[in-house]
């Protein structure tokens, strides 16, 4: 169980070397992408500014502010509240993300599907897990919002946020097919019956 | 008593924005009991992280979770209380589109076709109001509830038969938790609703999964399950965030309802672990909010 501290983008190598209980703590840009976004990106073929090579997408969309352009705000949104949502909804996009723009982490809650850890394995990516629901946290870890694109489709934008500290956050599906959401699932259902027994249902 | 509607516009501007914020003391004690007992060091760290985001969002008054959720608000009228229906609604509806506009908090509703976002929190039959009656005296309250998605998109219902019996209540419930996993955020509040009609079985449900920590069923055939079940559901092993441990949920909750001679339906419903409610409660004294 190690700790990596990693300044984004991130190299092919880089990620291989995680394996399922490290943790990771990542700085400088992180974008933030859900539901709408991907489906516009995939299903309708939408195209977007950023390079996104190396870097990582958290599945968010944020409360943000309107302030207008500033220095401090580049995009003209302040953030208000940064947190995660359920992953599975995208289980779909995985692999188109990392093939079609090179994406190399998913951060999100919950966990994702066999594709998607297919998809790891075979393009090297990971899938770290953030506390869902401790957004109030998150946002502590996030220093601004430098730009946005498929704005049409906010709060479901594209988001590009700066990012400092941002974790620690557990590898919970690695490259090399380990996911802590198999192995917690499967030991689930072997306790199945023992807590049908306990409710004296008969199987 | 006569109800000022600007006042019930205003307090549920407030309700939606203090639910957001403040986690009720009972949710709060639950986190307690469940960081005392949690054995798995994953899982205990999960919660220790859930607990000091509890007070950051307290220290920097900011909400809790990113997810506003879609508001529900529900509105219990008391006898002797005089207030116009129709316009009651417009005003909580108004409260809740302020809120969103004037905090600004993020619209999470869209229209369920063309995915259109009003940023107001509102559209069609949304907010949800729910509205009753209470043999309590000059006493009118709005329970506020910003149910979010990561739980609500763990729903089930099921038409089970008389010949299945309880244990298919039951059996339902440990498998909706097995498939729930992480997905809704865990540990959580497991409503189940039992009996009553298909959308009646449902709404039993949602109302068990957003009743306070601590409180039972009235219906004692529906205390005994609550005891059962959150026993059996906690054996699982699905822990907080779905990544193992003991707290998988801080209880099961049931709501019971008469059903048909032929009709055995079981819902599930969750509520994540930002439990979150706010109440304002309206007496001839004045205004008060609460949980």
């Amino acid at each position: 169980m190690a700790h990596y501290d990693f300044n984004m983008p991130v190299t092919e190598e880089q990620i291989r070397k995680l394996r399922v209980n490290d943790t990771v703590t990542l700085n400088g840009t992180l974008y933030g992408i859900r539901d709408a976004t991907y489906i516009h990106m995939f299903d309708r073929g939408r195209k977007v500014k950023f390079d996104m090579r190396g870097h990582a997408v958290i599945h968010t969309a944020p409360n943000v502010r309107w302030v207008g352009e500033t220095q401090a705000a580049p995009s003209g949104y302040a953030p208000i509240c940064i947190g995660t949502t359920t992953s599975a909804r995208m289980e779909r996009f995985t692999r188109p993300l990392m093939e079609q723009y090179g994406v190399r982490i998913t951060i999100g809650k919950g966990g994702l599907g066999q594709g998607s850890l297919e998809a790891f394995r075979d393009l090297g990516g990971v899938y770290l897990a953030v506390v869902g629901g401790a957004a109030a946290l998150e946002t502590t870890w996030v220093e601004q919002i430098e730009d946005v694109d498929l704005d049409d489709l906010n709060p479901e934008s594209l988001w590009k946020f700066r990012v400092k500290g941002f974790g620690p956050l557990l590898v919970s599906m690695d490259s090399h097919g380990g996911s802590l959401y198999t192995q917690v699932n499967r030991s689930a259902r072997d306790k199945r019956a023992a807590a049908l027994a306990s409710l004296g249902v008969k199987i | 008593m006569k109800v000022d509607l600007n006042q019930v516009e205003e307090a549920c501007r407030e309700l939606y924005i203090r639910a957001l914020k403040i986690l009720p003391p009972d949710i709060k004690q639950g986190f307690e009991r469940l960081d005392r007992s949690e054995t798995d060091a994953t899982g205990k760290a999960i919660l220790g992280t859930m607990i000091k985001n509890i007070k950051v969002a307290e220290d920097m008054n900011n909400l809790l979770c990113q997810d506003t959720g879609i508001p529900i608000y529900t509105v219990v009228i008391g006898a002797g209380v005089d207030v116009d229906g129709y316009r009651l609604k417009q005003a909580v509806i108004k409260g809740c589109e302020r809120a969103t506009r004037e905090h600004p908090l993020r619209s999470s509703v869209v229209h369920p076709v063309t995915r259109v976002n009003q940023h107001t929190s509102c559209g069609r039959a949304v907010p949800v109001i729910n509205i009753d009656f209470t043999a309590q005296e000059e006493t009118l309250s709005i329970e506020m509830i910003p149910k979010g998605s990561g739980s609500e998109n763990n729903s089930w219902l099921k038409m089970a038969v008389p010949a299945d019996g309880v244990d298919a209540i039951k059996t339902f419930v440990i498998d909706c938790v097995l498939d729930a996993g992480g997905k809704t955020c865990p540990p959580t509040i497991v409503g189940v609703g039992v009996g009553g009609t298909a959308d009646l079985c449902v709404h039993l449900s949602k109302v068990a999964a957003t009743r306070p920590l601590g409180s039972k069923c009235d219906d004692p055939e529906g205390a005994k399950l609550e005891t059962e079940l959150t026993q059996a559901v906690n054996q699982l092993g699905v822990g907080p965030q779905g990544l193992g441990g003991d707290s998988t949920a801080f209880a099961v909750h049931v709501e019971t309802a008469a059903t048909h001679i032929t009709m055995n339906p079981v819902a599930v419903n969750m509520q994540c672990h930002s439990a979150r409610r706010a109440r304002a409660t309206f007496t001839p004294a004045g205004l008060t909010y609460g949980f």
